[in-house]
């Protein structure tokens, strides 16, 4: 069974529907990005999976031994966090939130996962750091260390590159590619990047006036892609 | 001047010391958060709710001793006419519950719709105000209709004219938000930081706004006795901002801005005594100085990584 599987669904704001007739699935393993233009609905899509609002109809069903609560979620960063008196320690640490539950303390096993994970993303140097202090994309491998924390199987993540310079980004794209190759973390990921979309991902889900669903192979030759492509190709020269 | 100081002796003040390091400490706790969740305003906004319902507690209060002088005063009468004295004795304990229903009801009106929440609290924030105030004039509790109202908005005296009950009930109040502070450090840290994250991993994000509202509203209503409802938010903001001019982790800010707190609070009450100023804003203007300070340390550079 897939370990994401969405099905007729529904989405929007207050009754009113972006979206809808959606179907996919993710299987463990997979690579998947979420393209389309602005205001088709990606991050809201990426809020429903997460239970953060209601979708309006259709289901979302979590499989092969995935909980609703393990997923590790990267969003994109809000106004409060850019002054946030916080140590990349204390924010790694909260990744862990879920595993202890209803207890108050973080236990040994807590702190053991949270400096492993930040051994992972190269961080452990920054641990008593401020988080504001650091570049975006050092404050990006907080936040990934923080999902990594929540999850061992599926990574949601929201532009994990926006606003990082060309070098950073690359980086960036290789870490992920990294988890999903040799950590075995199903990805799913919103991306503007449609090149570095087709470079790394697996699937490819388009959202907008059309909908396509399928491996990146057969997408590249969709009419969907053709046009899409051109649009980005004319945008960015 | 300095004679005045021998006051400190007497219960009186040794009662509003130990009250106000406990409210300064809770306010300071919370502050942290507040300031960082951008919920600031909710604390401004339930203060004049507070001012509102003490308003209409004093209303109550002679009808109260009315329905009172009518109960005999044997058996369940007598039990019954023994509990609404205590209401009488005690308005906190109808200025609580309703500062806590508005806490609710704010937070509810103020999610997702951001600008509606914004205008509700201003409404339900001044209009308590003006309710308050002109029920504080058509029935005054005393000949001295504006020294009442001053006293309520900025404190003046009512820190040093506690009775027991009131001590006693600010001490368990302010125990209570402090170890509920310290159980849930880690699901307010994790809410104050990121929502959305928080949501994701399970933890019910809105059970924990709900308990910060509450626990807020409890602070504003112990608060009210110390500094007067328009000083209240000074005492939420100011330590946190202070703390977080030089710290830069979490535990640091928290644990800084609750040092400040409850040294300004000593420090006002003492210089409020010596000079005979009214304790409040004595209290306030020594939270002033200390922001300045920690300002000026950091722009020297104090807290700052060492590159």
């Amino acid at each position: 069974m897939a370990q994401l599987s969405v099905e007729d669904l529904s989405l929007g704001y207050e009754g009113h529907v972006i979206l809808s007739g959606l179907h996919f699935a993710v299987n463990a393993g997979d690579y998947l990005c979420i393209v389309g233009e602005n205001g088709s609905g990606k991050s809201t899509l990426m809020k429903t999976i997460l239970g953060l609002q209601k979708p309006l109809g259709g289901s979302i069903a979590f499989g092969d031994g995935l909980k609703p609560s393990e997923i590790g979620y990267l969003p994109q960063q809000t106004q409060v966090q850019k002054d946030f008196p916080a140590t990349v320690w204390e924010i790694v640490l909260s990744g862990c939130q879920g595993r202890i539950g209803k207890k108050p303390f973080y236990g040994a096993a807590e702190k053991r996962l949270a400096l492993e994970n930040m051994k992972k993303m190269e961080i452990t140097q920054f641990a008593k750091r401020c988080y504001r202090e650091l570049s975006g994309g050092q404050q990006q491998r907080v936040l990934l260390a923080r999902a990594l924390c929540a999850t061992q199987k599926l990574l949601l993540l929201d532009e994990p590159v926006s606003g990082l310079d060309p070098k950073v980004t690359l980086e960036m794209y290789q870490l992920i590619e990294g988890l999903n190759r040799d950590g075995h973390v199903t990805v799913v990921m919103i991306s503007h990047d449609i090149s570095a979309a087709l470079h790394y991902a697996t699937h490819i889900l388009h959202i907008g006036h059309e909908t396509f669903f399928g491996p990146k192979e057969e997408y590249v030759k969709s009419s969907m892609a053709k046009r899409f492509l051109a649009d980005e190709g004319g945008k960015t020269k | 001047m300095i004679g005045n100081l021998r006051m400190l002796s007497a219960a009186f003040v040794q009662y509003a010391l130990i009250v106000a390091v406990l409210i300064a400490l809770c306010s300071s706790l919370l502050g942290v958060t507040l300031v960082l969740k951008r919920f600031a305003f909710i604390g401004d906004g339930l203060s004049h709710v507070a001012f509102g319902a003490m308003a209409v507690a004093g209303v109550l209060g002679p009808v109260l001793k009315e329905i009172k002088s009518g109960l005999g005063e044997a058996g369940l009468e007598g039990q019954l006419s023994g509990v609404i004295q205590f209401f009488i004795d005690n308005d906190m304990m109808f200025i609580l519950p309703v500062t806590i229903v508005c806490a609710i009801l704010l937070l509810r009106t103020g999610q997702n719709t951001r600008i509606k929440g914004d205008s509700a609290l201003a409404m339900i924030s001044v209009g308590t105000l003006a309710v308050g105030y002109m029920l504080l004039n058509l029935f005054p509790k005393s000949s001295n209709v504006s020294s009442d109202v001053c006293t309520s908005l900025f404190g003046s005296t009512s820190i040093l004219t506690l009775s027991i009950t009131e001590v006693w009930l600010s001490v368990v109040l302010s125990l209570a938000v402090m170890v509920i502070f310290l159980l849930f450090y880690n699901k307010i840290f994790a809410v104050t930081f990121d929502e959305d994250f928080a949501h994701s991993t399970g933890t019910r994000v809105d059970r924990y706004n709900l308990l910060i509202a509450m626990v807020v509203a409890v602070i504003i209503v112990l608060a009210m006795n110390l500094v007067g409802s328009l000083l209240i938010s000074a005492l939420i903001i100011f330590p946190a901002m202070t703390a977080m001019r030089v710290f830069r982790s979490f535990k640091g800010v928290t644990i800084c801005s609750a040092v400040v707190s409850v040294t300004c609070a000593v420090l006002g009450i003492l210089l409020s005594i010596v000079f005979s100023t009214p304790v409040g804003s004595t209290i306030v203007s020594v939270d002033i100085a200390a922001f300045l300070i920690f300002c000026i340390l950091s722009w020297a550079g104090v807290g700052k990584r060492k590159a």
